[in-house]
């Protein structure tokens, strides 16, 4: 009960992040007192044009972008992504393929899937390690004359292992195919440098860093063959039409300014956190371990398989500690496949079904880590205790048989 | 999250029965760990008498179905045998206050392990795995992709609309029309390759016709003029109040009737006007009644297909210009519950 009285942890940044304070006081001015539109000749929409700049601008330095021509507003990671891969496919008559991996984001897979089936794509989707790491080899086998666009994301949502793209985008420009990546969660997290790679498009999203939601941008490098998937107004150079969403934009703007002024400082802590969660698990709860590679991810992201029980049940549990995570199983999902990700990693079903993502911002504090140290231990005991695979010290590989699998 | 019943979380926080039944003397056990739910229950019955004494389960999976095996283990203890066996799993649903369709299959679980150890207890043969398989494609329904597939194979169905005869799936809100028609596609082409359907039969994806749009009856004034009725005779069955002229509020809202008529006449000419319209609202099985008139309020009561009816607005707003056509000045209708 003495729970209750704590304020609620939330540990679920990547599925979204509460907007920073600054970032909805920058906005407010633009629903109520400069809501012009921003095409508009009169005063209020004056300021507009400026602050829309400002926030290009900002979200520029915080891509590494040459130009800030090259940021396409949208409203959001998954618009961005059916925009690009889409828009490859039409500049480039007679290359009919698309390589992606098995661990995108549905926002790019289920767009793959509909492609394949339904517009005469061909979909290459590269398996990956243990750790999450892509086959390199795999990827260039699938690489041809063939290929439209190259489609890898850069930081994985739920187990926050990091692939090379600035090495995979050369790769994609030998044979040359366009490359797209899905930076929904790098942008913000890891420091990015667009304009010294061959990064063609990258997706991002703003409420993935303390932005608003249901706004997000497409980074099109200049001199990129380019299709807009929404026609009409002359909005974003034509590439984009609709009216801006202003507010919303300007606090992009804002959090991108105030995420890249102490990243560093930020991941180092984040990661310090992430660090002391993870051996904190593993050491007082046995049978789990943590997923992804451990050598190259998000700072920001621990997801930890605890087996023999089911990842709905844990969360269920937490959120009554006043605790908020996710999890890769079904059950919250409402199919019965648990993640395609941890399958696609080939974590045994065991314990894919009971893994949870903590996913930790730049608000997070020590304390914070310390009261799920204190929590997950009796949630997992108690859990076990009611599963059918638990036998109290550890698996019970044989005693337990259903009538079906 | 979910939206779970306060009994489903009851019964997932403060889980009855939970844990190994050393004694047990019949066992079912249902689920696997790959498709992410799996139940162990274990009964102590009395072999005299045929009462299950106690029951315990070990459940791996989500709340509800940590919850499902509780509500189960409390369903069935005291009963014999032969009750148990008539426990379905809406049995299970309802004890818990309902279950998101999602997660019926829970409940259905429950349902399966009780008729293993029924079958372990009796020697008789396990039932056949009913347990749900694929995506929920239909939530309005509740019905699943394993459910629309043996529909569409043991009938040989080959267009959507046979799909919802058979299953109910995309019957209500049509929101899973696209994967309902890649999966009928996807099946006939299977069946195609198998030889159970021909190549031209098969349904193809994106063929099917525009959803028939229901006209909005309300507004469709029949072509034919309407008999004429014979004036100020209101049919039996309507009973009008009139305004009463002691109520000043009412005839304060009330503008005054354009038409010069009487509230008597308006009220008679709208129970006309009703009742002219009434024939098409009975053709979509549903009625419509006039209940009163206060000032520029006519109530209705609606009943059959029309009540809860997605058109109902519609529908009102269809009389309501009729009326306000015929009377001259604004009126509002609103449906009331019948008296």
């Amino acid at each position: 009960m003495k729970d209750t009285v704590l304020p609620p942890v939330y540990l679920d940044n990547n599925a979204t992040t509460r907007v920073f304070p600054e970032v909805v006081e920058a906005m407010l001015p633009y629903f109520t007192e400069q809501f012009g539109n921003a095409s508009s000749i009169h005063a209020f929409g004056s300021e507009v044009g400026g602050a829309l700049r400002q926030a290009r601008k900002s979200l520029q330095k915080l891509i590494g972008a040459e130009f800030d021509h090259e940021i396409i507003f949208t409203s959001g990671g998954s618009e961005s992504n059916n925009t690009a891969i889409r828009s490859a496919l039409q500049v480039q008559p007679g290359r009919d393929e698309v390589i992606t991996s098995a661990v995108e984001h549905p926002a790019i897979l289920t767009l793959c899937d509909w492609l394949e089936k339904h517009e005469g794509v061909t979909v290459h989707r590269i398996p990956v390690d243990k750790l999450g790491r892509l086959d390199i080899d795999a990827y260039r086998a699938a690489l041809s004359e063939k290929t439209a666009v190259v489609s890898f994301m850069w930081a994985n949502n739920e187990t926050g292992t990091v692939f090379p793209v600035d090495g995979l985008a050369e790769l994609a420009h030998e044979v040359g195919a366009l490359f797209h990546t899905d930076a929904v969660q790098a942008v913000g997290k890891l420091p990015i440098d667009l304009m010294s790679t061959e990064i063609d498009m990258l997706s991002l999203s703003s409420h993935k860093f303390h932005g608003p939601k249901g706004l997000g941008a497409l980074y099109l490098r200049k001199g990129t063959r380019f299709r807009p998937l929404l026609r009409g107004g002359h909005q974003e150079r034509g590439r984009r039409a609709g009216t801006e969403n202003a507010p919303a934009i300007i606090g992009l703007g804002k959090a991108a300014e105030m995420t890249l002024a102490t990243m560093a400082e930020d991941s180092a802590r984040m990661a310090g956190l992430r660090d002391r969660l993870e051996k904190g698990l593993v050491q007082r709860i046995g049978h789990c371990f943590v997923t992804g590679d451990p050598h190259d991810r998000l700072p920001n992201t621990a997801t930890v398989a605890f087996e023999y029980i089911e990842g709905e049940a844990i969360l269920l549990k937490l959120n009554q500690a006043g605790i908020a995570a996710s999890s890769g199983s079904a059950c919250t999902s409402g199919s019965l496949e648990p993640s395609h990700v941890l399958r696609a990693m080939d974590i045994p079903f065991t314990a894919a079904h009971g893994a949870i993502r903590f996913s930790l911002s730049r608000e997070t504090t020590e304390e914070e880590i310390d009261r799920v140290l204190d929590a997950m231990p009796g949630i997992i005991s108690g859990l076990r205790e009611m599963s059918p695979f638990w036998s109290g010290d550890g698996a019970q590989p044989d005693g337990f048989n259903p009538a079906y699998a | 999250m979910w939206d779970y019943s306060d009994k489903v979380k009851d019964y997932f926080f403060n889980p009855r029965n939970a844990g190994a039944l050393t004694d047990a003397n019949a066992v079912g056990e249902v689920g696997s760990l790959s498709c992410g739910d799996a139940l162990k229950l274990m009964l102590k019955v009395n072999p005299e008498t045929d009462v299950i004494e106690d029951a315990k389960f070990q459940t791996f999976g989500c709340g509800s179905a940590i919850a499902s095996s509780s509500a189960l283990t409390e369903l069935i203890i005291g009963k014999t045998i032969a009750q148990a066996k008539l426990l379905t799993n809406q049995d299970i649903a309802d004890f818990l206050d309902g279950l998101p369709p999602e997660k019926m299959h829970c409940s259905v679980m429950g349902q399966e392990a009780l008729h293993a150890a029924v079958a372990a207890y009796t020697g008789e043969e396990v039932d056949e795995d009913e347990h749900e398989e694929g995506a929920l494609i239909c939530k309005c329904f509740g019905v699943d992709a394993g459910m629309i597939e043996r529909a569409i194979r043991t009938n040989k169905l080959t267009t959507l609309e046979m799909v919802t005869f058979y299953t109910k799936a995309g019957g209500s809100c049509a929101s899973c029309r696209e994967p309902l028609e890649e999966l009928l596609a996807d099946i006939n082409k299977e069946m195609v390759a198998e030889g159970a359907i021909r190549p031209e039969e098969a349904y193809v994806f994106g063929s099917a016709p525009k959803p028939k749009r229901k006209k909005a009856q309300g507004f469709v004034i029949p072509d034919a003029a309407p008999a004429p009725m014979p004036p100020a005779q209101p049919s039996a069955p309507i009973q009008i109040a009139m305004p009463a002229a002691a109520a000043p509020v009412a005839v304060a809202e009330a503008p005054q009737p354009a038409s010069g008529l009487s509230a008597a006449k308006e009220a008679i000419l709208v129970s006309k006007i009703i009742e002219e319209m009434r024939p098409t609202f009975r053709r979509d099985g549903g009625d419509v009644e006039l209940v009163d008139m206060e000032g520029s309020l006519v109530l209705v009561s609606l009943v059959g297909a029309c009540s809860g009816c997605q058109l109902a607005a519609s529908t009102l707003g269809g009389i309501a210009q009729k009326i306000t056509e015929t009377l001259g000045r604004p009126i509002r209708v609103m449906p009331v519950a019948r008296s």
